[in-house]
């Protein structure tokens, strides 16, 4: 088990290198879920926003 | 097929069917990427030169195709949009430009940690290597580009013309390891014939590869949702699905 760890000496490349790749896949899968969440709270907020004028005036 | 094909593009039917099909291009493409990592650390055998070490490749490989088939399918959509004013193309070209940068981001890092024992140096002024960074200042041009009109509809255009005008880098970094002597090394796999890579080597890569495709049409998907409820905001089924009143608010 320490020997597939350390491959082949490499280990200070080959982990870094998939770590960073993990780390953009979930950054993407956030980044994405959180734009269209924030997209519809602001979309909603205008909307009652709109309505709300409306019975206003 | 036409009628197909004209559904799709019209908002509402295209703001539901992604949502429906996010799940079955995220899941699968989880799956595949951990068969695929799998495969590369553990089942693949080692390299008779570079060891372990080319166990980078199923990273590396995979993000730097999607640096250059993102930025392709951001110009393309770019052009579909700017010649047939299809609004639905503009959301998918402006979709695509943060996800290609983080995977070119990717490529470039990876690269260099794959340079460093390999050629001694995380980085070198060579073909490859400067083309890939200047796909990565394209999507940065592109995103500032869109940021700086307050128009929406002039942002989609101007930045089409960048995107479509930057696509002649992704032959340049393509062909680069061919044309221009560097320290970069040929292609292993697209040479159909006869790759110059063994099976139990290739089909990690191959599967890691599906993998990112997948996931990329996957947070495409999100993000073009989004994009295409806020260009829509004034139509009656945007508001719909703001209210929740309507059975498109499906995922």
């Amino acid at each position: 088990m320490s020997e597939f760890f350390a491959m082949g000496g490499y280990a200070n490349y080959v982990w870094p290198a998939f770590g960073i790749t993990a780390i953009v896949l979930m950054v993407n899968l956030l980044a994405a879920r959180r734009q269209l969440r924030q997209t519809r709270e602001r979309l909603q907020l205008r909307l009652v926003r709109q309505s709300g004028k409306r019975v206003n005036t | 097929m036409w009628t197909w094909f004209f559904q799709l593009a019209s908002p509402p039917h295209f703001y539901r069917m992604a949502g429906s099909l996010v799940p079955w291009l995220l899941w699968p493409a989880l799956l595949l990427i951990v068969i695929g990592s799998w495969g590369g650390l553990v089942q693949a055998p080692a390299d008779y030169q570079q060891g372990d070490g080319y166990r980078i490749i199923y990273v590396h490989v995979p993000s730097s195709y999607l640096s250059m088939m993102v930025y392709v399918t951001m110009a393309v959509a770019a052009g579909i949009g700017l010649i047939w004013r299809i609004k639905l193309a503009h959301a998918v070209a402006a979709s695509c430009a943060p996800i290609g940068a983080t995977f070119t981001a990717a490529a470039l890092v990876t690269g260099m940690l794959w340079g460093k024992p390999m050629w001694g140096t995380y980085w070198q002024w060579e073909p490859r290597l400067t083309s890939e960074l200047i796909l990565l200042f394209l999507y940065f041009g592109y995103m500032s580009l869109r940021s700086a009109f307050n128009d929406l509809n002039q942002s989609d255009r101007a930045s089409a013309v960048l995107a479509l005008a930057g696509v002649v880098n992704v032959p340049i970094i393509h062909f680069s390891v061919l044309w221009w002597a560097g320290l970069h090394q040929g292609p292993s796999i697209s040479k159909i014939d006869a790759p110059s890579i063994a099976f139990d080597m290739l089909w990690p890569l191959l599967v890691m590869i599906l993998g990112f495709t997948l996931f990329f049409l996957g947070v495409l998907a999100m993000r073009v949702r989004g994009e295409v409820l806020e260009r829509e905001f004034h139509s009656r089924w945007a508001q719909d699905v703001l209210r929740g009143a309507s059975p498109m608010e499906a995922g």
